[in-house]
């Protein structure tokens, strides 16, 4: 069976028309004086869904997190919480929690007082307090550090506490602000797993913010491209990178090259792109684009071969000049300036120690790919 | 770190703490002076600290003082907490420049001019001078003191302390008092100790706002002071600067112990 990208697990209710949307934000607009933040959005989150709001700073992701919050109410549109409208409803009785960016620890409370606050107020029994804080704790496995303040911790142990606040009370929904941003790199990594197996474990619904691609795409079961307030793609990661919707998702999501060019015409699933300088490039991916409609050609640099020879049998080879050679160990990134100037980047995994055809500096060489290794976007 | 102690920076240290000091130095040491006479050394005693206890007219204004002073501090403490809060919390409300310019006017407005405005309220509105119009005059005179403290706190505040309360189910009023008041209580409590300070030195105003009855301690010293400066005044005034030097060092010494506590903490916790 082929597939796009890879499968992490068999979980597709967007797929399903019959499923229930579990949040719903319909045609909402949010208006900051007269900066519109969030413009007439639409967007379905289904229950147990891992969703991933990714934008640059200021795009509006955390306006939407913040209006599912109650901390904003949207100017227009209206956004349901399995199926109940939450306009009104102030954020102390909505039945989400959140998980601030900057953690926002109460600096004067120990950390089981922290994890018991949420629990205190819907008034819960004293000894099933006891026993949440004390299940909590161990799940994030900061047993040892039950009476220490916010200010005795690292920060990888404050966003443990943060994380265990936010699912004491079990909430329906948890919001993540950015919730691995203030994390070494490293650390982050640990987390983003954890983050996926405590979803898992827990079967809650989480909505999070992010403007790290690599933080959205290894931990959400879809992305949302959000870019000046409006929905730029909804789809899973693999499809997000494999088959962006536009040149903007394209363009923002990893690393990619793009031809400029016309289509030429069409035969039996194959089109002829002419993307000028007496480039063509042909592809199966054309999809129903007229021909002589302006498209952009996109390619991966994973699925670009570099070779010093034109390989025998390509469908498509350009020639040109290597330009830029960056050595990163697992893999190789070449840039190859193609004779029209243009900079084509490539990026060869080094699978094995010794490479059979090397290349260096100002070497002429050929760039080549597959017909069904990019994509054709009219938008 | 290469110091040298040049003649000039000797000399400039010992000039500079001179000119601060050397009154207070005098005050003291004149205070336990055997001497009927305030400027002549005539052995060391402490009957004028015997005989300030049994002056009925210190003890009586000390007394009146610190009332004035707890009362007032912590009126003006509530009140500037709420200008302090509705200044930062409230950023676009129709006139607030104006408030906030009318909250800090005090700060710089000359005290007689405080003193004799406040004169003139009480006297166009009926209220017979004495300890209740002087404790609302000092209430008057602190309250901007205390705004102008709390509002630097809560200017830093991170207002997503609040948000993940009320996030986790606190309404807003608890919210305050939980999360809020807790955490900008240091800010509180050195603005009452400001209030409260500044409402124990106060001169001016008391003059212009008190009556018969409630005599402040200032009030006293200075009206003893136009009489001739007595030993007993010396003693006075050593106690107050006992008292102040006092509270001022617990305050900077606990201020201190909770830091170095702090940073213990902090390095034990990036230990692991």
């Amino acid at each position: 069976m082929k597939s796009l990208g890879s499968i992490r697990r068999d979980f597709a209710p967007w797929n399903d028309p019959n499923a229930k949307p579990y949040i719903q934000f319909d045609n909402v607009t949010k208006k900051f004086g007269d900066f519109t933040a969030v413009n007439n959005l639409s967007l379905t989150i289904f229950e147990r869904e891992f969703f991933a709001l990714l934008g640059a700073s200021g795009c509006g992701k955390s306006t939407l997190l913040r209006m599912l919050a109650g901390f904003e109410e949207p100017t227009a549109g209206r956004i349901l919480l399995d199926g109940q409208d939450l306009r009104g409803i102030p954020p102390y009785r909505r039945p989400v929690n959140m998980m601030f960016q900057s953690y926002a620890l109460f600096p004067h409370m120990t950390v089981e007082n922290n994890i018991a606050f949420g629990l205190k107020q819907d008034g819960m029994p004293k000894p099933e307090i006891a026993a949440r804080v004390a299940e909590m704790l161990r799940l994030v496995k900061l047993e040892q550090f039950a009476k220490r303040k916010p200010h005795q911790l690292s920060g990888g142990q404050r966003q443990r506490v943060a994380l265990a606040r936010s699912v004491a009370k079990r909430p329906k929904v948890l919001l993540l602000d950015e919730p691995l941003g203030a994390l070494d790199k490293k650390l982050r990594e640990e987390t983003q797993f954890e983050l996926m197996d405590l979803q898992q474990n827990l079967g809650l619904t989480f909505v999070v913010v992010t403007h790290d691609q690599e933080e959205a795409m290894t931990m959400a079961d879809r992305i949302a491209i959000i870019d000046k307030g409006e929905v730029m793609q909804v789809a899973t990661p693999a499809e997000v990178y494999e088959a962006p919707g536009s040149r903007f998702v394209a363009g923002f999501v990893g690393n990619v090259n793009m031809f400029e060019g016309k289509i030429a015409r069409g035969e039996a699933g194959v089109a002829s792109i002419d993307a000028g300088n007496g480039i063509t490039i042909r592809t199966e991916n054309a999809g129903n684009a007229a021909a002589g409609a302006a498209v952009t050609f996109a390619i991966r640099p994973e699925k670009i071969k570099v070779s010093s020879t034109k390989p025998a049998g390509a469908v498509n080879a350009i020639e040109g000049e290597v330009y830029d050679i960056a050595y990163l160990g697992d893999m190789t990134v070449y840039h190859v300036r193609l004779d029209d100037g243009q900079v084509v980047r490539a990026s060869t995994m080094n699978a094995a120690r010794i490479t059979e055809d090397p290349l260096s500096w100002n070497d002429r060489a050929w760039v080549s790919f597959r017909p069904d290794a990019g994509v054709v976007l009219t938008r | 770190m290469n110091v040298t102690w040049s003649r000039f920076n000797i000399t400039s240290i010992v000039l500079g703490f001179a000119f601060l000091y050397l009154p207070i130095v005098l005050l003291i040491v004149f205070s336990f002076n055997e001497s009927k006479l305030v400027t002549v050394w005539g052995g060391f005693s402490t009957k004028w600290y015997v005989s300030l206890f049994h002056n009925q007219g210190l003890m009586d204004a000390t007394w009146v003082t610190a009332r004035v002073g707890v009362i007032s501090a912590t009126v003006a403490t509530v009140l500037g907490t709420l200008a302090a809060l509705t200044l930062t919390r409230y950023t676009r409300f129709r006139g607030r420049v104006l408030f906030s310019g009318m909250v800090f006017a005090p700060l710089v407005m000359p005290e007689v001019i405080t003193g004799l405005s406040l004169l003139l309220l009480f006297v166009a509105v009926g209220l017979d001078r004495g300890f209740l119009t002087v404790t609302l005059a000092h209430i008057t005179l602190t309250m901007c003191f205390v705004a102008v403290v709390v509002q630097s706190r809560l200017i830093t505040f991170d207002r997503s302390l609040e948000e993940a309360a009320m996030d986790l189910g606190a309404p807003p009023v608890k919210t305050f008092f939980q999360i809020t008041l807790p955490v900008i209580m240091p800010a509180i409590v050195s603005g009452w100790m400001l209030a409260f300070t500044l409402s124990l030195d106060d001169l001016v105003i008391a003059s212009f706002t008190s009556g018969p009855g409630a005599t402040t301690l200032p009030m006293k010293i200075y009206s003893q002071v136009r009489l001739g400066v007595t030993p007993e005044i010396n003693a006075a005034c050593t106690i107050l600067i006992a008292v102040v030097a006092i509270g001022v060092i617990i305050a900077s010494l606990a201020n201190k112990r909770r830091e170095v506590q702090r940073q213990r903490d902090e390095q034990a916790a990036q230990r692991g």
